[in-house]
């Protein structure tokens, strides 16, 4: 892969000082529900908390520290955080808003409303607006709410039967 | 009546299954795969790997089951399908070999099919499996993906759009290796291998990943563009800078080496093969090879023809009148090592000595084969290693041990340095060399607290009045207790100035705690050299006595400067003896300046001769590389130079005559003692020097290879103090010092002990400092 070239940088990153005391309370917790010996079971929940202690997106450097904090080789958390589609690791727009196009949605009119959006920001799905308000989520999967298709989730709050009247009322009160 | 086993002739947890129609017995819980292979039936795969976790992701082992007398619904995997009693596999029905065929379609989908210009060419499993399963036309029109490369440093070569992840390498720096460096980023059709973060790949196992790669992914970066499989003729060779004697495969065109890949010997190295062993042979072609004899004529080094050296050389000895000695570096083969203390002899000396880097010679210390063998370490329970960094002395031991560990072995270390390990420690001390004397004494004590007594009276002497710590009893029971367990002497123990108490503290424990003792070696052939009589025999003197004292007329056999415990003092021996021949492969400065002749001679790759490894196993190679110019075999010119001196024993003409000679010969060497040197206790106040021998810096032909060498583990001396040391220096991170008059930059760990100064041997930069174990003056420079 093309490597993100932060060795260097990231070699001797410090977890007590890279992670607030909030963010490592809460891996804290999490590691408390599992094994001694099963920390990497925390590693989802601990780069979940790094990537909102820095507003959306994680860098390299929280990786290493999330991983480094829990004990872990550094390419386990570099492997989670690329895979799940729920981290981001370049910097993105402050809220984050995933609009399902599969199947269910596809058919009551997501694309129309992907349009609308792509329209009302001038950007492209996986871009985030110019005022680094709104992130456009590249590409979502089935989020399991066909029954209210079409639907979008922001910042993992679900919003079902959607029209472009109410996706304007949502995003805009977005601060 | 109770049931009867159905088939009496099957042994407890087996069972029978049938593969292609063939019955067979195979262990309960082994994988399809295991068995057949085993049976000798070829099924294609990419991702399983004997030594490696299944990860059953290539699904290119497709195989039709049934099972009870049904056939299962689909194909299975046979790398992750376990066996059953009355299991029935199908490796080649027309359902099986369709499954494969499909699996090979889809793997060469994203494959560039760049063979023409791929290293892997002709040794690629892809290419052979695909001439078995692909199709002849691909009916993939799309486009096909391109996956960037990433720099994984001077050893291995990307070229990441023709993996197919199978995970091998993944795994093996993982499982094996026990660095976790690459990694599957991204995922779906985007999954692509790599470390993510753009880093060298730092294990001393890395080149492993090039062997298990199916494909020309990762390909060896050395040996790129350099030659194709077929033109190379692999001979059978063995590693000779670690005394694992690993077995290798050199790969030769025209009598040059141009790569080395593992030999598989369980007893040995398994598969594998450590960096420092494959990639040294660059080493063997480096600039500065003595290609012709040379002679001092006029104080100037002139070439000369053999007849005229080894005359020039012969005449020279004999003239010594005894007041001879010899220096040889312990990768000399056992051959070389008895005829040169034969010729020593034959002249009135036993000044012969391998034992470079030792500096307490009180208990006359022979190197001696691992009590544990080295293929049981991975089933001890209890390890304690004292003064030993595995991972850079001998790295295939490290991952035995790593291997201990996983299986629930307790590792303690006493060690003058946190070292970095590949494996968990139960506990360590990090003591400076004092007081890991003081900390193995004190085990000793635990033991006689126990109610055992040492049989020597030195020892007993030296633990009167001790007394051992909850520390050193719970370290004693641990031993005690464990069913296998065993002691790891390593360099910084054997080469440490008081090496004689540790030794006999680790023996005495050993001993009543039925545990293993296992010295490493100082060198590549120690064990052989000290059986085959280099080192003396009747009270001559050891190698330093030789430094300290030398004699008037040396014999430099393969020795650089860097491989003695003295560098400085080598340099003056050669300097001020009034002759000096460098029997050896290089000319480099310091021989060009001192040797009065120059007899080149070949390295082991390039001559016949016998080597006995860590466990005692003498393994006898052949040559497998042309020797450079007008070389020879070092017991060729031993012989020659031992009839020039009329020297009995010399008239053979083949080496296997010096071998039958040699399986004669009884004497051994003068046999260790009890005798313990007096504590030698450093300055007060100062730092005293921690030295290890740098991993690409071991011996000559390491020292010349531009591969390792410009690895990210060969990095120029620099000495590495304890945080408040240096700060009660008024050094910090990136200063220089000025350590006993020489110049060094400063780094600081918490991985060094307070008190101690930790500087790698064998480098150029640390030559002229004193060694393990001496107090250092260090200054702000």
């Amino acid at each position: 892969m093309k490597a993100t070239g932060t060795y260097e940088a990231v070699r001797d990153v410090d977890p007590l000082v890279a992670l607030n005391a909030h963010t490592r309370e809460h891996i804290d917790h999490w590691v408390a529900k599992f094994p001694p010996d099963r920390k990497r079971s925390a590693l989802i929940q601990g780069l979940w908390a790094a990537q909102e202690q820095n507003g959306g997106h994680l860098t390299d450097e929280l990786i290493t520290a999330v991983t480094k904090y829990l004990g872990l080789p550094q390419v386990w958390g570099y492997e989670v955080a690329t895979f799940y589609s729920m981290f981001e690791t370049n910097p993105v727009g402050r809220h984050n808003v995933a609009i399902c196009t599969n199947i269910s949605c596809w058919l009551n009119g997501a694309e129309d409303i992907v349009r609308h959006c792509e329209e009302k920001y001038g950007i492209k799905l996986g871009e985030s607006s110019k005022d680094g308000r709104i992130y456009l989520k590249k590409e979502e999967e089935c989020l399991a709410a066909c029954c209210g298709a079409p639907m979008m989730v922001v910042n993992g709050h679900y919003h079902e039967n959607l029209t472009i009247q109410k996706v304007d009322r949502i995003l805009d009160e977005l601060k | 009546m109770s049931a009867q086993p159905t088939a009496p002739a099957v042994p407890p947890d087996h069972v029978t299954i049938e593969i292609d129609g063939k019955s067979m017995v195979v262990p309960k819980n082994s994988m399809i795969i295991a068995a057949a292979d085993k049976a000798g039936i070829a099924i294609p795969r990419f991702c399983y790997h004997e030594k490696l976790p299944i990860a059953a992701n290539c699904r290119m082992c497709m195989v039709e089951v049934e099972m009870g007398g049904k056939p299962m619904p689909k194909p299975q995997p046979a790398c992750a399908t376990p066996v059953a009693d009355g299991m029935k596999i199908q490796t080649q029905s027309q359902r099986a070999l369709s499954a494969q065929r499909n699996v090979m379609e889809f793997l060469l989908i994203n494959h560039p099919l760049d063979c023409p210009i791929c290293d892997q060419g002709g040794e690629c499993e892809l290419q052979d499996l695909s001439m078995g399963y692909g199709r002849s036309v691909s009916r993939f029109v799309e486009k096909k993906r391109v996956v960037p490369d990433e720099d994984l440093g001077s050893l291995v070569e990307t070229e990441m759009t023709r993996c197919i992840q199978c995970t091998r390498c993944v795994r093996f720096m993982a499982d094996i290796a026990g660095t976790y460096e690459l990694g599957g980023m991204e995922r779906g059709e985007r999954l692509q291998i790599g470390t993510y973060v753009g880093k060298p790949l730092m294990s001393e196992l890395s080149g492993n990943v090039i062997d298990v790669c199916p494909v020309g992914a990762l390909t060896n970066k050395p040996f790129r563009f350099k030659a194709r499989a077929w033109e190379l003729i692999a001979r059978e060779s063995i590693g000779y800078h670690d005394a694992l004697g690993t077995n290798l495969w050199l790969h030769t065109r025209r009598g040059e080496v141009l790569r080395a890949v593992p030999r598989d010997n369980e007893a040995v190295n398994e598969c594998w093969a450590s960096d420092r062993d494959r990639y040294s042979s660059d080493g063997l072609r480096a600039k500065d090879r003595a290609q012709k004899p040379m002679i001092r004529r006029n104080g100037e080094l002139v070439e000369a023809s053999w007849a005229e050296a080894l005359a020039f050389v012969a005449d020279h000895l004999r003239d010594a009148r005894g007041d001879v000695g010899a220096l040889v570096a312990p990768l000399t083969s056992n051959e070389e090592g008895f005829l040169l203390g034969r010729l020593l002899r034959g002249i009135g000396s036993d000044h012969v000595d391998h034992r470079l880097r030792t500096l307490d010679f009180a208990d006359a210390p022979v190197a001696t084969p691992f009590e544990m063998p080295i293929a049981a370490i991975d089933k001890a329970k209890a390890i304690l290693l004292v003064g030993c960094n595995p991972r850079h002395e001998i790295p295939l031991l490290a991952q035995r041990i790593r291997k201990a560990v996983r299986a629930g072995a307790k590792v303690h270390a006493i060690n003058p340095v946190d070292f970095d390990f590949n494996f968990d420690l139960a506990g360590k001390a990090i003591v400076t060399p004092a007081a890991m004397l003081d900390a193995l004494l004190g085990l000793a004590k635990a033991a006689n607290d126990a109610g055992h007594l040492p049989e020597s009276s030195a020892l007993a002497q030296a633990i009167a009045g001790l007394s051992a710590d909850a520390k050193a009893q719970a370290l004693f029971k641990l031993l005690a207790d464990a069913p296998e367990s065993v002691i790891l002497l390593g360099e910084t123990a054997l080469n440490h100035p008081n090496a004689s108490s540790l030794r006999a503290a680790a023996r005495f424990v050993a001993k009543v705690t039925h545990s293993a003792v296992d010295e490493i070696p100082g060198g590549a052939n120690a064990v052989g050299l000290a059986r085959a009589g280099a080192q003396p025999r009747q009270g001559g003197r050891d190698a330093g006595a030789l430094l300290a004292n030398p004699p008037k007329h040396l014999v430099v056999y393969h020795t650089g400067s860097q491989d003695t415990s003295a560098p400085a003092a080598f340099d003056r021996a050669r300097t001020e003896a009034q002759f000096c021949v460098y029997v050896g492969a290089y000319a480099c400065n310091g021989v060009q300046r001192t040797a009065h002749a120059v007899l080149p001679i070949g390295l082991p790759p390039e001559i016949d001769g016998s080597y006995t490894n860590l466990d005692g196993t003498t393994q006898t190679i052949d040559a497998a590389a042309k020797l450079p110019g007008d070389a020879r075999p070092g017991w060729k010119v031993l012989r020659a130079l031992g009839a020039a001196l009329s020297i009995p024993g010399f008239e053979f003409t083949a080496i296997d005559d010096v071998r039958a000679q040699m399986a004669a010969d009884g004497a051994s060497p003068v046999t260790a003692t009890n005798a313990l040197r007096p504590r030698i206790e450093p300055a007060h106040g100062r730092l005293v020097r921690i030295a290890t021998t740098a991993i690409y810096a071991s011996d000559a032909v390491v020292r010349r290879s531009p591969a390792l060498q410009a690895h990210p583990l060969a990095r120029p001396a620099c000495v590495t103090l304890h945080p408040e040391d240096a700060l009660a220096l008024g050094l910090g991170a990136g200063a220089t010092a000025r350590v006993s008059g020489v110049e060094l930059p400063v780094e600081l760990s918490t991985r060094v002990p307070r008190g101690g100064a930790w500087i790698e041997a064998g480098l150029k930069g640390s030559a002229h400092l004193p060694p393990h174990g001496a107090s250092l003056d260090i200054t702000k420079a």
